[in-house]
C-alpha cells in the first residue's frame, strides 16, 4: 500500500485510509465527520463544460446593463463596472475595489484557470503550470462573491420599486445563468482528481 | 474502516493543507512535493492571528453600525440610514421577506460570526474537551455563511450606481459602509487563520464519533 491512499482529515488530522468511494458517496472523518473526499461523475469532462459556458455568460453579464431604472422620464442603466466606477468617485475605493474584485476579477480568473488547467487534461496533456494554477483557483475560491451580488440586485430592486419603476437589464439574465453555472462547477469538480494527475518526486 | 488511529502530527507527518498529500514532516520549512505550497503541521500562530482578527473586526463592528451605510436625497430632504434603520425600513414597507434576508447577513451573521470565533479561540486556547464534534461543526458554519454578510455592501454598490438624478433622488455611499465591509472581510480572514485541528489536539485520539 502506497502512501497516497492514506489521508490525514483536514480538520481534525485523523489519518485515514482512503477507501474505494463509489460515485455519489463520500468519506467522512470518523471522528469529526468532515467530509474527506466525495468523487464526482466524468467531472473533468462536466466542469469543462461549465467553465465553457462560465466564461461566455460571463462577457455578456458584463458588457450589458443589468438594470435600469426610470424615475421622471429619465432613464439610468447601469453596467457592474459603471456602478464601481461610481462608487470610485465618491471617494469610496476601498469599497469599489472590494467589488470589482469579488464579482469581477475573481470569478474571471477563476473560470480562466480552470479552463487552463481542463482544456489540456481533457485531451490527457498536462498543462505546465498545474500546480500553481490549480492552488490559485482553490486560494480565490472563497472570494468570489458572484451569487451574493445576484441576491444584492434582487434586495436593491425591492428598494427601488416604490421609488420608479424598474426595468431588468439583459445581462440579469446572463448573471442568473451564470450563478447556476458556477455553483454546479462547485459540484462537479473533482479536485481530488486533478492532484493525481501531478507527478512528484 | 477499523484500523490503527493515530493523528498525522503523532505519526510524524503533515498533511498538505492544499492539496491534502501527506507527507513526511521535516524540522526545517518544506513545501508540498506535489502543489508546492508551504507545509505547517498546523496553521502558523493561529490562535494569535485569530485573536488579532477578530479584535480588529470588533472595533470595526461598532462605527459599522453607527454610521449611516447610505445617504438618500429626495425632494423631502437628506436621509441617512444606518444597516439597521434599513431593516426597520424594509419591515415598515411590508417588505417583511427582505428585511429577514437583510438582517440576517447584516446583522445575525457578523455577530454570530464574532462570537463563534471568541467560543473557539477561548475554548481552544484553555483546552475545553467539551463537544468537538459540535465545535468543529460552528467552524464550519462560519466558513460557510460568512461571506453572505457582503449582500448589504452589493446593494449600496447598486443602489449609488442606479440612483443619481441630482437634487431629484440621488443615493451616495456613507462612511458606515466602509467600516462594514472591512468588518466582513477580516472576519473572512479570522476564519481562514483559525486551525480546527487544534480543536483535536487537546484530546486523545480515542475519541471516536459514536458510530
Amino acid at each position: 500500500m502506497t502512501k497516497e491512499h492514506f489521508i490525514a482529515c483536514h480538520e481534525c488530522d485523523l489519518i485515514h485510509r482512503l477507501p474505494d468511494v463509489p460515485v455519489g458517496g463520500a468519506a467522512r472523518c470518523l471522528r469529526c465527520d468532515a467530509t474527506l473526499y466525495r468523487p464526482r461523475k466524468d467531472s473533468l469532462n462536466r466542469t469543462l463544460a461549465l467553465a465553457i459556458a462560465g466564461i461566455i455568460l460571463f462577457v455578456i453579464a458584463n458588457t450589458f446593463p443589468f438594470i435600469g431604472f426610470t424615475i421622471q422620464a429619465q432613464i439610468r442603466e447601469t453596467t457592474l463596472a459603471t456602478g464601481i466606477y461610481e462608487l470610485y468617485q465618491q471617494n469610496m475605493g476601498f469599497i469599489a475595489t472590494l467589488v470589482l474584485i469579488t464579482v469581477v476579477v475573481i470569478p474571471f480568473v477563476s473560470l480562466c484557470s480552470l479552463l487552463y488547467i481542463l482544456i489540456p487534461l481533457q485531451r490527457n496533456r498536462v498543462p505546465k503550470f498545474l500546480a500553481p494554477v490549480f492552488r490559485l483557483y482553490l486560494f480565490l475560491k472563497p472570494w468570489g462573491m458572484m451569487e451574493i451580488f445576484m441576491l444584492g440586485i434582487l434586495v436593491s430592486g425591492f428598494k427601488l420599486i416604490k421609488m420608479a419603476s424598474i426595468i431588468p437589464g439583459l445581462s440579469l439574465f446572463a448573471f442568473s445563468i451564470l450563478i447556476l453555472v458556477l455553483s454546479t462547477i462547485m459540484t462537479t469538480l473533482d479536485e481530488h482528481i486533478i492532484w493525481e494527475k501531478i507527478d512528484y518526486p | 474502516m477499523n484500523q490503527q488511529r493515530s493523528t498525522a502530527r503523532k505519526t510524524g507527518m503533515v498533511s498538505c493543507s492544499c492539496c491534502h498529500l501527506l507527507c513526511r514532516h521535516t524540522p526545517a520549512p518544506a513545501f508540498c512535493p506535489r502543489c508546492g505550497a508551504r507545509l505547517h503541521s498546523r496553521k502558523p500562530e493561529s490562535i494569535a492571528r485569530t485573536w488579532a482578527l477578530v479584535i480588529a473586526a470588533i472595533i470595526f463592528y461598532i462605527p459599522a453600525n453607527i454610521f449611516p451605510v447610505t445617504h438618500t436625497t429626495s425632494l423631502s430632504g437628506v436621509q441617512s440610514d444606518t444597516i439597521l434603520s434599513g431593516v426597520i425600513y424594509f419591515i415598515h414597507s411590508g417588505s417583511w421577506p427582505v428585511a429577514l434576508i437583510i438582517f440576517i447577513a447584516s446583522v445575525l451573521v457578523p455577530l454570530v460570526k464574532i462570537l463563534i470565533l471568541i467560543l473557539l479561540l477561548i475554548s481552544t486556547q484553555f483546552r475545553w474537551q467539551w463537544r468537538p464534534v459540535e465545535r468543529t461543526r460552528l467552524y464550519r458554519l462560519t466558513e460557510a455563511v460568512g461571506r453572505w454578510s457582503m449582500l448589504d455592501i452589493y446593494v449600496v454598490t447598486i443602489l449609488v450606481a442606479l440612483v443619481h438624478f441630482g437634487k431629484l433622488a440621488n443615493i451616495s455611499a456613507g462612511s458606515g459602509a466602509v467600516y462594514f465591509a472591512a468588518v466582513v472581510v477580516i472576519t473572512m480572514f479570522a476564519a481562514e487563520t483559525f486551525d480546527t485541528r487544534l480543536i483535536w489536539d487537546s484530546l486523545g485520539v480515542h475519541h471516536d464519533r459514536e458510530e
